[in-house]
């Protein structure tokens, strides 16, 4: 599979510009499917992605933060963000003009359907094993989502 | 209501806002050019200076509980009251290590629910994960189908009544968009007093279709139609039991005014309805604070909006900040959903693993409106009465199983069982399968009243006697309290005759040519029979005799 090249590159860090990076593109275009254009052996252009400067906002980062609940914590964390992007930009390189997006890798399986019959459940005790705090057989939770401080409120991102 | 009534904009859109309507009432306004200037059936008022027509548009989302064993990707059952957290698999509660199994009866009723909503039904769906944080939804997403639902592009087509006595009016149509399979969430108990909230799974997990109609609709009214219909299609099909008070149907209404001619205004999601009145009530309430708040120069916010029933308003829900993002991405453990027709069904195909579309259509049952036209056709009674028969839960199987052992016209059937029976069961909040009186008892007291061996007023006291006593047929109360009619016709001339010469005043006043004292005489004569004799016969013989 084309993504073979991508996870030795992943295995050997964040560093998706080097020289290599042309071998490595040309191994994925050599593995891919018939129908991709231009194999002739021309070379594509470096992703827009890869280009250094092309930042994530702060406004970005905190709407991620309360998307995903993760917390970037300092600038090092910020800095990872940036290379994953880039990194994931490479993906433009490829040219899948014509080509449906492969939707899942089970896409070839066939989705088991199974009979309409009761066979689980009746567990409560083990499920509020996992609770620190239950009250009669009921989870608890607190009152709502408790929304994250805003950027202006939070401690200043810290240097690493 | 203060708020200006609404006004026809275009032949063919809905009209009439303010309080739920029974009559039209139009407002004339300065008419446009190309405008239609409307009919008004009641009183046209004075225009205001400056009024201008609104229409409004609703569209609604309705989530319907299907109505399965077990739930859409887990093995543990579906069921309405039960012990807290005691209907939750390890998946329910999203212990890492568990994976989704599509139920297969959940597909079908999707799929029968699309084909009976002229819906195509898609070969090939997805399933995609929709992301947000709550409490309730213990994964932290949701198991839907955003991308390619299961069914798309249908319709449902309902009667609108208008005036006391209903009768079918209008018959309009609203657009379905898609039909997607997804997941429902668990149950949330706030508990202000202690500042938390308790969390019940039973519900997490349970299959859900989502009914997308499109905003073709422009009142409440409508809207509350169209789920009523929708309700009886569904329980026909028995994909779901659709029963709004126990959260199985449960409907989100999207709200917006405008000017004809311009574009859509900003649209309010209302939420928290509990019934179909209530629903009516919030979506004609919620247009009205719209128009008043863009009369007032204010801007409608798009938000979401509950209905208070006390207070009979919608009130400003949580705010979000901004339109939430869900962050869809395709469910990974989820292999495309493929379903078949005949043509296209493999060779050698384990039938456990197929669902055939074809055999599904085929045996789909009568829907409701196929099931009207029939009643009318073959028992000759009127559109509004078979429409009558279907709202009531199983008041058809009762008129049919009537039907089968009377020998009486259906005309009358329908007469005593839409007044007289519904209205007894009506007045004691009875549903018709609590009835103390059976088809059996009903079709025998018909029969007896078609074969003149009662009066009809004789027959309501037996009727009334049937509902005390469970224990007596019709035949046995009638002989006991001796309500047959009288047939001699001696025995009526020498009652008759007896109640003229009781009352010599009033046979010389008819005699006389004051036809109305001939009323009176025959309420007498009837209470000297004791209610046994024919009123027709009565008259007629009272007639002659004062010749």
């Amino acid at each position: 599979m084309w993504c073979r090249p991508l996870q030795s590159v992943l295995r050997t860090g964040l560093t998706p510009v080097t020289r290599s990076w042309k071998a490595k593109v040309r191994a994925c275009r050599f593995a891919k499917s018939e129908s991709v254009k231009g194999q002739s052996g021309e070379l594509p252009t470096p992703p827009p992605a890869s280009r250094p400067g092309c930042r994530v906002s702060a406004e970005l980062i905190e709407h991620l933060e309360r998307l995903a609940l993760v917390d970037f914590r300092n600038q090092e964390g910020v800095e990872r963000l940036h290379k994953a992007v880039e990194f994931a930009g490479q993906l433009r390189a490829v040219d899948t003009d014509g080509v449906a997006p492969m939707e899942s890798v089970l896409e070839d399986r066939c989705l088991y359907l199974r009979t309409d019959n009761v066979v689980e459940g009746n567990c409560v005790e083990d499920l509020l094993q996992n609770s620190q705090q239950t009250v009669e057989d009921y989870f608890v939770a607190p009152p709502g989502n408790i929304s994250l401080p805003k950027l202006s409120e939070q401690d200043p991102v810290t240097p690493s | 209501m203060a708020a200006p009534m609404l006004q026809w904009a275009r032949a063919g859109r809905c009209w009439l806002l303010g309080p739920c309507p029974r009559r039209m009432i139009l407002l004339f306004a300065e008419p446009g050019p190309g405008r239609v200037r409307g009919q008004s059936s009641a009183a046209a008022q004075e225009p205001r200076p400056g009024a201008q027509e609104w229409a409004a548009v609703v569209g609604l989302e309705i989530h319907v509980q299907i109505s399965s064993n077990s739930k859409l990707f887990s093995g543990s059952q579906v069921t309405f009251l039960a012990p807290p957290n005691s209907l939750v698999s390890f998946f329910d509660a999203s212990l890492p290590g568990t994976l989704p199994v599509l139920n297969r009866r959940c597909v079908e009723a999707a799929v029968m629910t699309g084909l009976a909503l002229n819906c195509t039904v898609n070969k090939k769906s997805l399933f995609d994960r929709k992301h947000y944080f709550y409490a309730d939804l213990p994964a932290g997403y949701q198991i839907t189908q955003q991308r390619r639902p299961i069914a798309i592009n249908g319709s449902l087509t309902y009667s609108l009544g208008v005036g006391a006595l209903w009768s079918p009016s209008a018959t309009k149509t609203v657009r379905i968009k898609q039909i997607q399979l997804e997941q429902d969430s668990g149950k949330s108990l706030h508990d202000d007093m202690r500042s938390q909230t308790l969390i019940d799974l039973n519900r997490a997990g349970v299959g859900l279709m989502e009914v997308v109609m499109e905003p073709d609709m422009s009142c409440g009214d409508e809207a509350a139609t169209a789920v009523k219909e929708l309700q009886l299609i569904l329980r026909a099909l028995g994909t779901s039991q659709a029963n709004m008070a126990e959260g199985q149907l449960r409907v989100d209404a999207n709200v917006s005014v405008h000017h004809p001619g311009e574009p859509l205004g900003v649209r309010t999601e209302v939420k928290n309805l509990n019934s179909i009145r209530f629903l009516a009530k919030a979506i004609d309430y919620e247009i009205q604070r719209q128009i008043k708040e863009l009369e007032n120069g204010g801007k409608i916010l798009n938000e979401t909006r509950a209905f208070d029933e006390k207070l009979g308003c919608t009130v400003s829900m949580r705010d979000k900040e901004g339109k939430q993002d869900y962050r869809f991405m395709p469910e990974p453990n989820l292999p495309p959903l493929i379903l078949y027709d005949t043509e296209s069904l493999p060779m050698g195909a384990d039938p456990q693993q197929v669902v055939n579309i074809d055999r599904i259509r085929e045996s789909l049952p009568e829907l409701p409106s196929v099931t009207r036209e029939r009643l009318v056709e073959q028992y000759g009674i009127l559109p509004e009465h078979s429409f009558a028969l279907l709202n009531e839960d199983g008041l058809l199987e009762f008129f049919q199983n009537v039907m089968k052992e009377t020998r009486a016209e259906p005309k009358k059937v329908i007469g005593w069982i839409l007044s007289t029976f519904l209205g007894y069961l009506k007045q004691r909040n009875l549903a018709v399968s609590e009835s103390p009186v059976s088809p059996s008892s009903l079709a025998e007291l018909l029969s007896l009243l078609d074969d003149k061996v009662i009066s009809q007023p004789a027959a309501q006291q037996v009727f009334e006697e049937l509902w005390q006593n469970q224990g007596k047929s019709p035949g046995q109360i009638v002989q006991e309290k001796k309500l047959e009619l009288l047939h001699q016709q001696e025995e009526l001339e020498e009652i008759c005759q007896a109640v003229l010469d009781q009352h010599p005043q009033e046979v010389m006043a008819v005699k006389k040519g004051n036809h109305k004292v001939v009323n009176k005489l025959i309420g007498l004569a009837r209470r000297a029979t004791l209610g046994r004799a024919d009123p027709v016969k009565i008259k007629q013989i009272l007639e002659k005799q004062l010749q």
